[in-house]
């Protein structure tokens, strides 16, 4: 969670005029008060579905990242000429293009895990960040704080892909990145089954809510 | 007692207002009521209802109808060793056994239980509750005896934290804690809570000719000719006539520490039903709708399974344990008097559908008390909405 951000901060300061305060929000909110996965709850339904293992977590977080991004810039340059009336159509036209070529990609170099993520990378299309990022952002706004917004929903979405994902192979299976922790360690390990199944997953994106919330003291208004 | 008291008192100022462990008054306050009556009284303004029973006592009484299955349950672990390794042991030893497997779950299970009730209560800032006496209690009597005990306090801390104070702390909860717990452990680690061998073996683990550890459950979901045949077959030359009916319902047979005695269970019924802990009208109506579906299923039902007779179905498995004991908890169950009768027949419906018919689940009767906890709170709403409409129609206005 801390890396990523700092990492941010570092390029920030290089180059004032394009990293205003309010731009540098676009990225950091998502990670933590805007998280589109424990706040917004959306995309869930993919969280639940890939974090078995980390590997496919990992991959499908880049390419959420990549398409939130890339259509995110698209239909900003567009968003004066798209009529109001077709815009979703259009907006899905746009998503399914990077998506496609995301998938290519994947099935071209990482085709092992392009199995495992079966139809979650296709599922893209319809996931409801991107959705939700291009009607209540990149609509309204230009280029450069569209790309920002939309990679900081991919980060915030990939944090906490990456985040369950950890616990659910370490505990679950024992290993991480595939690489078994606990047998090379010498400790018998059992592995929780609970938490390979979806429904584990669920239990655990709760506790990760639950944490978050009590950490900066995030209320729901009612 | 009095020197009891004199040491509590002689800390008490260390956690009062000011003092140097004011943090942990909470901690405190709950070892001092535990042991003493708490000195306080209602206040003498206003109505007020003087009963004698409070939360403590209405749990202790759920305690103490618990302790025939407990006994029983001990005195089975042993008994079923002896079976299983084909020798004769006397009575004294059977207990001891028994005592020597059972105990330490018991132990781990209060004590990882209370520790987090402890922990969440000094940080929350509010006394902590007796609900966890009963679920306490409850997590041993449901576990084989068999259990790894790390895996008893991985349940327990799970049941504790995500089933209970999630949601709130006592009397909060949405679903049945000590079932939490056991659910936790079937999805979990699954070959050591739902194997076949549920006998405690002992370190040589070798047992009489022609044992096996196959529950009444197993064999019948298995049986591809009469069910009940395969029961008195079942057990010839070390247990004779070990799943007859008479024995089932008596409870000697491998299971669960708390649940195989159908009888027990009874004497635990009739003192919650006699104090008026429990309701009666849910653990009549568990009985009822497992009975009515069992019919049901044989006047409708083509495999051996569902020929089964009904009253069989009765005896078999943990179906008077949860309906004695799970189905009742007030915290979870139905509020309105309507609701539990709707509550315990669907639970005991459910129990024999998903007995008969899922495959993956040999005992039906944890899912569907957890799947009707869920429901609970609708099927009051609909009661009350029921009797607001009533009412309606009645008024002349």
């Amino acid at each position: 969670m801390s890396t990523e951000a700092e990492v941010v901060e570092k390029v920030e300061k290089k180059s004032e005029p394009l990293f205003s305060k309010k731009n540098r929000k676009l990225v950091s909110n998502p990670l933590d008060i805007d998280n589109p996965v424990t706040v917004q709850v959306l995309g869930i339904c993919s969280a639940l579905a890939v974090t078995t293992q980390m590997k496919p977590a990992f991959v499908m977080a880049l390419g959420l990242t990549i398409v939130t991004a890339s259509s995110n810039v698209a239909i900003s340059l567009m968003r004066n000429t798209i009529p109001g009336r077709i815009r979703i159509i259009v907006q899905l036209a746009v998503v399914s293009l990077w998506v496609i070529l995301v998938d290519q990609i994947l099935k071209a170099y990482v085709y092992d895990v392009s199995k495992q993520l079966s139809v979650f990378v296709g599922l893209i299309i319809t996931n409801c960040i991107v959705m939700g990022r291009l009607e209540a952002f990149a609509m309204g706004n230009k280029p450069w704080p569209s790309l920002l917004d939309g990679l900081g929903n991919g980060l915030g979405y990939g944090m906490i892909l990456m985040t369950l994902a950890f616990f659910r192979e370490l505990f679950g299976g024992g290993s991480i990145f595939g690489f078994k922790v606990f047998a090379s360690l010498g400790i018998p390990y059992q592995g929780n089954g609970l938490l390979l199944l979806p429904a584990g997953a669920c239990i655990l994106l709760g506790v990760i809510i639950w944490v978050q919330r009590t950490l900066n003291g995030f209320r729901e208004a009612h | 007692m009095k020197f009891l008291r004199k040491q509590l008192d002689s800390v008490k100022h260390n956690f009062e207002k000011g003092g140097k462990l004011e943090k942990y008054y909470f901690a405190y306050e709950a070892f001092d009521t535990f042991l003493f009556s708490p000195n306080t009284t209602a206040e003498t303004k206003g109505a007020q209802i003087r009963d004698a029973i409070d939360l403590k006592r209405l749990m202790m009484t759920v305690i103490i109808a618990m302790i025939p299955c407990l006994i029983f349950g001990m005195w089975n672990v042993g008994h079923q060793h002896f079976l299983a390794t084909g020798k004769t042991g006397t009575f004294g030893g059977e207990i001891m056994i028994g005592l020597i497997k059972v105990l330490p779950i018991i132990v781990v299970s209060y004590g990882v239980g209370l520790g987090i009730e402890f922990i969440f209560s000094t940080i929350r800032r509010h006394p902590v509750n007796e609900g966890f006496l009963v679920t306490g209690m409850l997590i041993p009597l449901v576990m084989p005896p068999d259990i790894p005990l790390w895996q008893v306090a991985v349940a327990t801390a799970f049941a504790v934290v995500i089933g209970k104070e999630a949601f709130g702390g006592t009397g909060m909860n949405v679903v049945n804690i000590a079932l939490t717990a056991r659910a936790f452990l079937y999805f979990a680690y699954p070959s050591q809570i739902s194997g076949e061998v549920w006998t405690f073996l002992g370190a040589e683990k070798a047992t009489v000719s022609g044992y096996s550890g196959a529950t009444p459950l197993a064999i019948a979901a298995e049986s591809t000719t009469d069910v009940v045949t395969n029961f008195n077959a079942f057990g010839a030359g070390w247990a004779d006539g070990i799943y007859s009916l008479w024995n089932m319902f008596l409870g000697v047979i491998p299971g669960s520490i708390g649940e195989t005695s159908t009888l027990m269970c009874l004497i635990g019924a009739f003192i919650l039903v006699a104090t008026g802990v429990g309701s009666w009208k849910i653990i009549v109506s568990v009985f009822a709708g497992a009975w009515g579906m069992g019919l049901l299923l044989n006047m409708l039902g083509s495999s051996p399974f569902t020929q089964l007779p009904a009253h069989y179905h009765l005896v078999m498995g943990g179906l008077a344990f949860g309906a004695v004991f799970m189905a009742t908890d007030p915290v979870t169950a139905a509020q309105t008097e309507t609701g539990k009768w709707v509550y315990g027949l669907l639970i005991g419906m459910f129990t024999i559908l998903i007995r008969v018919f899922n495959p993956a689940y040999p005992e039906g009767i944890m899912l569907a008390i957890l799947f009707m906890n869920v429901f609970a709170p609708l099927i009051d709403y609909f009661v009350v909405s029921a009797n607001k409409k009533r009412r309606i129609q009645r008024a002349t206005v």
